[in-house]
């Protein structure tokens, strides 16, 4: 039977609870939240007065009703120590998500540490290192002794090069802009690590590189841009699940028409229709099947592109748009350069893109007609959405760089119901030295790794063993490596610390890896780790980030951190003061005055010290400001405070002066060259099937906190593989079989699901899941910037088993909505 | 949520159609049952046991619209044809659920192609076959279920729900 809570009923939030600002701390959405708390020991009664809302609660609620929350939204956690009731649920008032919550943010509270409620007890609740061979608690002092100790030494004898970092660099849990600073101070500002990687890719680079390169931020517009837009153009992106409420609250009124009112009030003097929408993308998604519910198919163009060949669709497009002369002359004059050049070098007819790409030359010719034939004499207004089908994707700069082109072609950036954006993941809120010294392109830190090179690990909220490529040779090497430190700390009695000291930099020496792992649960890679120091996520820290338009938010700490865990960004601080007292000790004071500057109390003093005093417009924001401005807080960068408000920035470049030294969007050449990440050609011909991959709308990232909630685990034991019946029943595997996915790369596991719609030859796979991890079949090959190229990827696949029992009460049906 | 009113409006409407119809179908069952009071210093709540009526009149994957544990929950009793965990009467394939979207309360509509209850709200969908599994969708929670018995005679009670209904922190309203 399908997992079912039996809960019949909840404790109601009384009429003086506690209220708290909270943002969704999973997707890029960031989506507004309150936490509602009270003594464990009150509750609120059904009376009108009696509870929160001001509502008759003995009464059934209607639809989208403020005074409901759902099991998922409650818990009971502890705040200086004392057990509290607490309720995270969406706020109305939110512009974000007005008051929308999905499968994943609706369950904040539920994946919350409750030691009432025994949940998330996975939680890492104390610094953990390798004794007497396990993994044991010890103390901070003993912990961070240990990791300086080492680290110092190997540093010092070796040089920083020899110090490999893996560093989120984003906002929401594991992350924001108090933990990107903390760790940016640590690695860039006392030390100049270059060996530096960001949780889902191998090397310290950007994923939309050629857009900064042009000029054009990749967050320009802002959310109300979809409600306006003549055609959403949406490339490589499944925005229904993976930027849900973004999706449901901002582009299905344009789709279903209902934003015309705002369209005629904002953009007087053109005509407006409800909205019409391309997607490309090689897989049919929900997305796709939700915006043909709501618009209609006939306003619905989906672009099968073969896996791979956006880059000539797009380029065709653009050639066809600029023939016609539906370009914007006087912005491209204006505001642009090199536009001529390009439409030299990216020319590229409808025929040959057709073949390539597998799409009919008609409908190509219609998505250009939608994207930019004027309408009664007027500009049409686009808008360009594209994420990891793109950024994970064949040639990433090149094709980042077409979408980028046809934008600024139709002027479509900076403008009302435009913008040329990522989609995004996690939400934002990075903020750090100088990171130029990392050089470009930088170093390929899982290659490094494999060959044997640095002696130090320190790896910040990522799971290489789940989100990295060639995954199976990392994970191979990486423990024989740590293996080499571990038996040698097995050696030595753990109380004698130079003789520990010495036995690891020897292991270090023949080839051994010393690493160290801040996270807030038990990893996979941390199985390979010596020590494990404890963080806080959001909520048990307050915590900035900015979502997809911009807009930040501060999440008020709202329970304690579990245990003796605490913020990434003090952790790096206390790092910081063991390396200044351990090379201190050492005799070299210069090299430990470098690692002043780090004497923070709170999450608050690196706020102060990175954000506020280092960001553009950041001397206007402060917690307290951030605290009045609640849930819709502003977008950024902050020009101003005046009236008790920061002022934001609706859209960049609304101004028509780009990102460049002279102000000039840059338009680039982008010729298509084929697969271009090496052995990706080889490896198509010789394998079966495309092992397309990406998420699934349930699971939140790597389901780091998933793994521990029955909702998900139940719907998801193993990793789907969605397949064609026909070739499902070429291989003789039925629903639910547990098959091999296996190259020339590795080989992975996943549960077999029928998808009809899922054309002959192409699956896809549910990505960087625990029971069964794709990257072991993503080859090692990137892009020239060491971007990763998970979405091609081809493998045979072959039945393992048939369906266990644990997977025989799923659905196997068709997961599109059906009127 | 900003979308259209009319919409939110439909869906009022329907929602409380859906509670009528639901009401008018108990008017002519043979036994309405007294509603029971939650009993606040019990663990959980108190289910009423009510009738929401005969095998007899169950076609083959033929929803009849109920409601339970009152009128303001519309849900459905469907006759499945093939036994399923959580099945109740001499075939074990009735099933009852909660037809109010348990993400926000949109009413849902059944797809007798393939057996799945339908949510226009944001496109949750809810498989009868799998004890309302969430095929795909924005709940929190699988469908709340009804613990059927069918007694000698082929009456249909309803006795019990396995999860939370929406729009009401006691599923017993008191
Ligand atoms: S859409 Fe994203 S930000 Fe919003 S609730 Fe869901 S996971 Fe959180
Ligand atoms: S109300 Fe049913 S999916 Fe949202």
């Amino acid at each position: 039977m399908a997992f079912k809570r039996n809960i019949d009923r909840l404790p109601i939030i009384p009429a003086d609870a506690k209220k708290q600002t909270a943002v969704c701390h999973y997707c890029i959405v960031g989506c507004g939240y309150h936490a509602y708390s009270w003594p464990v020991n009150k509750q609120g009664g059904t009376a009108p007065g009696e509870n929160i809302f001001n509502t008759d609660l003995s009464k059934q609620q209607a639809p989208e009703s403020d005074a409901w929350y759902a099991p998922s939204m409650y818990n009971i956690v502890k705040q200086d120590g004392q057990d509290v009731h607490i309720v995270i649920k969406p706020d109305k008032a939110c512009e974000v998500n007005s008051g929308l919550g999905s499968i994943r943010g609706a369950r904040m509270a539920e994946l919350s540490f409750s030691q009432a409620r025994q949940t998330q007890q996975q939680r890492l609740t104390d610094p953990m290192v390798w004794r007497y061979g396990s993994m044991v608690p010890t103390s901070w002092d003993d912990a961070l002794d240990l990791v300086a100790q080492v680290t110092a030494t190997i540093v010092k004898a070796k040089g920083e090069d020899a110090l490999f970092v893996s560093a989120f660099d984003h906002g929401g849990a594991g992350g924001g802009y108090e933990n990107t600073w903390g760790t940016g101070k640590l690695y860039f500002g006392a030390m100049k690590i270059k060996n530096i990687r960001i949780h889902n890719r191998p090397a310290y680079n950007s994923e939309v590189h050629s857009t900064r390169d042009m000029g054009v931020g990749e967050l320009n517009n802002c959310y109300e841009d979809a409600e306006l837009a003549d055609t959403i153009v949406a490339i490589g992106c499944n925005s229904l699940e993976t930027q849900t409420n973004y999706y449901l609250n901002h582009w299905v009124p344009n789709l279903r028409g209902t934003s015309l009112d705002k369209k005629q009030a904002q953009l007087p003097g053109e005509p407006h229709a409800k909205g019409r929408i391309i997607f490309i993308d090689p897989r049919r998604t929900v997305t796709i099947n939700a915006a043909e519910a709501e618009a209609g198919k006939e306003n619905v163009l989906h672009l099968a592109v073969n896996s791979g060949t956006d880059l000539a669709l797009l380029n065709a497009i653009f050639t066809y748009v600029v023939e016609k002369g539906w370009v914007d002359k006087d912005f491209i004059a204006a505001s642009t350069k090199d536009f001529d050049k390009a439409v030299k070098a990216n020319k590229t007819s409808i025929e040959d893109a057709a073949k390539l790409t597998g799409v009919p030359a008609e409908d190509i010719i219609k998505a250009a007609t939608w994207i930019a034939a004027p309408k009664e004499g007027k500009r049409r207004r686009a808008m360009f959405a594209y994420e990891k089908g793109i950024i994970w994707g064949n040639d990433n700069y090149r094709t980042i760089a077409s979408i980028v082109n046809l934008a600024l072609a139709t002027g479509n950036v900076g403008r009302e119901g435009g913008g040329a954006v990522r989609m995004g993941g996690h939400q934002e809120g990075y903020s750090r030295p100088a990171d130029g010294h990392v050089g470009k392109p930088a170093a390929y830190v899982d290659k490094l790794l494999i060959e044997g090179k640095g002696g130090v690990h320190h790896i910040w909220g990522c799971d290489h063993y789940k989100t990295t490529l060639n995954a199976m040779e990392f994970k191979r090497v990486y423990k024989k490596r740590t293996d080499i430190v571990k038996d040698a700390m097995n050696s030595v009695p753990y109380g004698d610390r130079p003789a520990m000291v010495k036995a690891i930099v020897d292991a270090i020496n023949a080839g051994g890896l010393f690493a160290v792992d801040m996270d807030i649960v038990p990893t996979q890679i941390g199985q390979a780790c010596h020590v494990w120091l404890p963080a806080a996520t959001s909520g048990e820290m307050n915590l900035t980030s900015m979502n997809g338009e911009r807009r930040m938010r501060i999440t008020e700490r709202y329970m304690d951190p579990p245990g003796q865990s605490m913020p990434d960004c003090l952790i790096a601080a206390r790092i910081a003061n063991h390396m200044e007292r351990v090379l201190r000790a050492m005799g070299d004071a210069k090299y430990a005055d470098q690692f002043k500057g780090f004497d923070w109390k709170t999450e608050e003093d690196a706020f102060m010290d990175g954000y506020h005093a280092n960001e553009k417009g950041g001397k206007f924001v402060t917690y307290e400001r951030l605290k009045a401005m609640g849930t819709n807080g502003f977008q950024e960068p902050a020009t101003d405070f005046k009236d008790g408000k920061i002022i934001g920035t609706k859209r960049l470049f609304a101004d028509g002066k780009f990102g460049t030294k002279d102000g000039k969007a840059i338009f680039f050449e982008a010729q298509w060259r084929g697969l271009q990440a090496p052995g990706k050609d080889e490896q198509k011909r010789k394998f079966k099937y495309l092992i397309n991959n990406g998420r699934a709308n349930q699971v939140w990232q790597s389901a780091y906190l998933d793994v521990e909630s029955d909702l998900v685990m139940d719907r998801w034991p193993y990793p789907f593989i969605e397949m064609n019946p026909e070739d499902m029943a070429a291989i003789s595997v039925k629903q639910g079989d547990l098959v091999e996915v296996w190259n020339d790369a590795g080989s992975t596991q996943a549960m077999a699901y029928p998808t009809p719609t899922a054309r002959k030859g192409e699956t896809f796979m549910l990505f960087g899941y625990p029971t069964g991890v794709e990257g072991n079949v993503v080859n090692a090959g990137t892009n020239e910037l060491v971007i990763p190229n998970y979405k091609q990827t081809w493998g045979n696949i072959r039945k393992i088993s048939d369906a266990p029992a644990g997977v025989k009460h799923l659905s196997f049906k068709s997961q599109e909505y059906k009127a | 949520m900003k979308r259209c009113p009319n919409l939110v409006d439909t869906g009022r409407r329907q929602f409380l159609r859906g509670t009528g119809l639901a009401a008018a179908g108990l008017a002519t069952a043979a036994a309405i049952p007294h509603e029971a009071k939650a009993a606040s210093t019990l663990a959980r709540v108190s289910y009423p046991a009510n009738r929401l009526g005969n095998v007899s009149e169950l076609k083959l994957n033929e929803p009849v619209d109920v409601s339970y544990p009152d009128a303001d929950a519309p849900g459905v009793l469907i006759k499945l044809g093939q036994r399923v965990e959580g099945g109740a009467g001499p075939d074990g394939d009735i099933v009852g659920f909660s037809t109010v979207c348990p993400h926000k309360g949109f009413p849902m509509n059944y797809n007798a192609g393939d057996r799945t209850l339908n949510c226009p709200g944001h496109y949750s969908r809810f498989d009868v076959e799998k004890g309302g599994q969430q095929v795909w969708g924005q709940a929190t929670q699988n469908l709340p279920q009804y613990v059927l018995r069918v007694d000698a005679k082929g009456d249909i009670y309803a006795e019990g729900l396995d999860e939370l209904l929406y729009g009401r922190l006691n599923n017993v309203l008191a």
